[in-house]
């Protein structure tokens, strides 16, 4: 275990991260201009999706089926876990419970990248349909959560004409039509339709500078992430244990499910660290529209600063092993 | 050079509003504004996004009657929860219809 630990940490993202981090501990001023942050997250998610799609084609449909449906089903599991620890044991608000569960049970496309790399690296790949499961796996958790943010408002304030229904359809919209949506389905579908040969043609920009693109990204995250930690102290003990607790029981849940649904060895870590992550894209603005009660400091600093860092540094590792006795 | 007095309605507000913000302008009666990107810190703390730090500032010129429904509305729906602030000032314009919404009839 501590072999496959020391392995990762020592492997180029972790220590782009670090170096993120350390730059911001500082007090360097430093950061990636805001501009260059979105290009190279749109290009890693673009050529995600069209490497995905390429190799969607080989794919056959009773292989995907499985996997597809245990995807949905820990996107609707994983967030009612979330809500129900921050609810009922953690004892925070309805809306903060909601938000950050909107967090938890949507997934951070970096992360699946990271763990992508990490299984590549130790030889034991995922299935080339992964990045499919992904797209299934960014929108349920938010609306689930959501919907459970909306029903407690609503009966909080009694049925005052509040506008939450026109909401959630808005918020549906606009994470369907957010980035990572429009990049990951659109680069799936041209992908698949362009097919191994087009995507042969396409490799020298979408494959050879995929893994620099991602240190560099990887170094933006670890700055952001740097600059909340300073938020750790406001979230005060329960989240910061909630932050590493639950990604652990998701990703092992996640790895369970994969396992029963075929998947390798790979392609388990890769679904358990999918259920594990928390998204940071598209899950805030989400929330903020739709339960602005909820304190985005909370959410945020959670899925940030404390378990993007966690599943990067220690918990793809683990989630590996766990896969791997599992298997 | 004669000039009409209007009002400067100025929203500074976190980015994840400006969609809805600007569409609830035209809906209160606003026939143009300008958005604009910018660096601040207030009382509230952190926003909503992964990249810290940016406000928009929505300026619209219009009428008294809509400005004042203007920050009537936001007080109504933003200010308890949102990182909002929203503020008149007094302005003179020479093309006075350019900031009043036609009716169908008279365009």
């Amino acid at each position: 275990m501590l072999d496959t630990l020391q392995a990762n940490l020592l492997s180029p993202i972790p220590l782009a991260f670090a170096l993120g981090v350390i730059t911001r501990l500082m007090k360097s001023e430093f950061s990636l201009p805001k501009d260059l942050y979105a290009s190279l997250s749109i290009y890693l998610l673009f050529a995600l999706g069209l490497k995905g799609g390429a190799e969607l084609a080989h794919a056959t449909f009773a292989s995907i089926a499985k996997p597809a449906a245990v995807t949905l089903l820990l996107g609707c599991v994983t967030p009612l876990i979330a809500f129900g620890t921050l609810r009922w044991i953690g004892r925070f608000s309805s809306a903060d419970s909601a938000g950050i569960a909107a967090h938890y049970g949507s997934v951070s496309a970096v992360t699946f990248i990271a763990a992508q790399q990490f299984v590549q690296r130790v030889g034991a790949p995922m299935e080339g349909f992964m990045p499919t499961l992904l797209t299934l796996l960014e929108s349920p958790g938010i609306h689930i959560a959501l919907a459970i943010g909306a029903v407690q408002r609503t009966r909080a304030l009694g049925a005052s004409g509040d506008s939450s229904g026109k909401s959630i359809g808005h918020v549906l919209h606009e994470v369907l039509t957010g980035r990572t949506m429009v990049l990951l389905v659109g680069g799936l579908l041209v992908g698949f339709l362009m097919g191994g040969s087009g995507w042969k043609a396409v490799t020298p920009f979408f494959d050879s500078g995929f893994k620099g693109a991602l240190m560099l990204f990887l170094l933006e995250m670890g700055i952001v992430a740097g600059s909340r930690l300073g938020d750790l102290k406001k979230v005060g003990p329960f989240l910061l244990v909630f932050g590493i607790v639950v990604p652990l029981l998701h990703g092992a849940l996640g790895v369970a499910l994969g396992g029963w649904a075929g998947l390798s060895v790979g392609g388990c870590t890769v679904l358990g660290t999918m259920a594990a992550s928390a998204s940071y894209i598209a899950a805030p603005p989400a929330v903020r529209l739709t339960l602005p009660e909820a304190n985005p400091t909370y959410s945020l600093t959670s899925a940030l600063a404390i378990t993007f860092p966690f599943n990067i540094l220690a918990g793809i590792p683990i989630y590996y092993r766990i896969a791997q006795a599992l298997a | 050079m004669h000039t009409h007095p209007f009002k400067l309605v100025t929203i500074i507000a976190e980015p994840v509003l400006e969609s809805r913000l600007t569409s609830e302008l035209r809906q209160l009666g606003a026939t143009g504004w300008t958005v604009v990107e910018g660096r601040g810190e207030g009382s509230r703390g952190i926003h909503a996004a992964d990249i810290p730090g940016v406000n928009i500032r929505i300026d619209s010129i219009v009428t008294p009657d809509v400005a004042e429904r203007v920050v009537q509305h936001m007080a109504t729906h933003y200010f308890a929860e949102y990182e909002v602030i929203a503020y008149v000032s007094d302005v003179a314009v020479i093309r006075s219809n350019k900031y009043v919404t036609q009716s169908k009839e008279t365009r």
